[in-house]
């Protein structure tokens, strides 16, 4: 048994990142405006908030290049040069996984920008 | 023009610990942006010299690639690594061994309600702040009727003040001197006319200018005072040593020492003082406070008269 599919032929696959991305700023945003907002809800120190965040950052991270590896993959490892604009199946493939390689290299970087702030701030004032 | 980065009110003329690291911070990113922004227009400058000569497409998907995606990203992500590293020094807190000293400032539309906070009953004032040089002073910031910000740029960062939040900013001033603060967020008619004078004093003189502060003024008594209470203005004003206690407008104990009139937008002089009573309207559009223009030309006088007395 493969551990990922020979091929993913779904549009999914162009989402993947960006819906990673979302969801770990939604993680990011949410956890620290709860912790700072309503100190009776959560009660641990904001040094483990901030482990959490990490550790959330760390995964969607992998999430995020595993997506660019299949992209690249999906793309031929960059065996062919774009545009793939011709009305094909072999064109539509080869654009979409170039798309969704460029997608997820947008992603990662934004991720990084939305975990910074967790990495310099050392208290929350509650 | 480098005179507009001077003076009591610039955030480019530090005189504390935390508009300094705004103003390096505001400097980095100037010179950083400047450098890309000629980056920028040689490569443009460049291209419009090439003309049409072809490029090989290798060499183009390089330059899109590092020029395009792996500089920006390095460096915003470096930009914003060094704008994060340096907020908690932007918004310390004073310790508990510190926090000898809580300057309570409360915003009104249009003044600033300041109250000094240490072991004792509290030291009322309005529209001037005076601290002492080189030490963390936690400030509370609070607002009894729409939001206001406090800023001092010479000192700090600015800070909202939100009806109903207690929220904490602290400063640390590093050299004496008169410095203004504003009102940072739009909160009426007159908020343009909303400013703060900011006296950075040596330790001892803010000692004793505290201790004086605590007291009434021995110019407290006189014909002006009983006026004063006679016309019913005690009702919204406070005048320590007399039975003016009313605390709707700013406190008027010792407003002879203030430097400024209004909420630091006019001098302190007898003449302000009597044109302000009679129409504060004029100089202050929107203030809650009613013209007494009725009141008998001399009686106005000598309650100006008395007011810039009071030291």
């Amino acid at each position: 048994m493969r551990l990922l599919p020979k091929e993913v032929d779904s549009l999914w696959t162009l989402f993947t990142a960006p819906v990673v991305w979302a969801g770990h700023f939604l993680i990011c945003y949410v956890s620290v405006a709860i912790f700072c907002a309503k100190p009776g809800l959560l009660s641990f120190e904001f040094g483990s908030l901030r482990l959490g965040i990490a550790l959330v950052t760390g995964a969607t991270l992998v999430a995020i290049t595993l997506s660019a590896l299949l992209a690249w993959r999906q793309w031929g490892f960059g065996a062919h040069d774009p545009p793939h604009d011709d009305p094909t199946r072999h064109d539509r493939i080869l654009f979409q996984g170039f798309a969704t390689l460029l997608l997820s290299g947008l992603s990662f970087v934004a991720v990084v920008m939305t975990a910074l702030p967790a990495m310099f701030m050392t208290e929350c004032l509650r | 023009m480098l005179v507009g980065c001077q003076g009591v009110q610039s955030a480019l003329d530090p005189a504390g610990a935390e508009a300094r690291a705004i103003s390096t911070l505001f400097v980095a990113m100037v010179l950083t942006g400047g450098a890309v922004w000629l980056g920028v227009a040689s490569i443009l400058w460049f291209a419009m010299r090439q003309g049409r000569a072809v490029v090989a497409e290798q060499s183009a998907s390089r330059l899109i690639f590092w020029g395009g995606a792996v500089f920006p990203s390095v460096t915003l992500i470096t930009l914003l690594g060094y704008a994060f590293w340096l907020m908690p020094s932007l918004r310390p807190f004073a310790t508990a061994s510190e926090a000898a000293l809580r300057i309570e400032v409360t915003g009104r539309q249009y003044w600033w309600q300041v109250a000094y906070h240490r072991s004792g009953p509290p030291i009322l004032a309005a529209n001037e702040i005076r601290l002492p040089v080189g030490s963390r002073i936690e400030f509370s910031l609070k607002s009894d009727d729409v939001i206001h910000s406090f800023w001092i740029p010479s000192l700090g960062g600015k800070m909202d003040m939100i009806p109903g939040r207690a929220n904490r900013l602290s400063l640390l001033a590093d050299k004496p001197g008169v410095f203004r603060g504003a009102c940072a967020e739009y909160c009426g008619s007159s908020h343009a006319l909303m400013a703060l004078t900011a006296v950075v004093m040596e330790p001892a003189a803010f000692d004793a200018w505290l201790m004086t502060e605590a007291k009434a003024s021995i110019n407290a008594g006189g014909e002006g005072g009983a006026l004063f209470v006679h016309h019913g203005c005690g009702s919204c004003h406070r005048v320590a040593g007399t039975e003016a206690s009313g605390t709707l407008g700013p406190d008027l104990s010792h407003l002879g020492s203030r430097q400024m009139l209004a909420a630091g937008i006019i001098a302190n002089t007898e003449d302000n003082i009597a044109r302000f009573i009679a129409a504060p309207d004029a100089i202050k559009p929107g203030a809650n406070m009613p013209a007494f223009s009725m009141l008998p030309q001399e009686d106005i006088r000598a309650i100006a008269v008395w007011l810039k007395r009071l030291e």
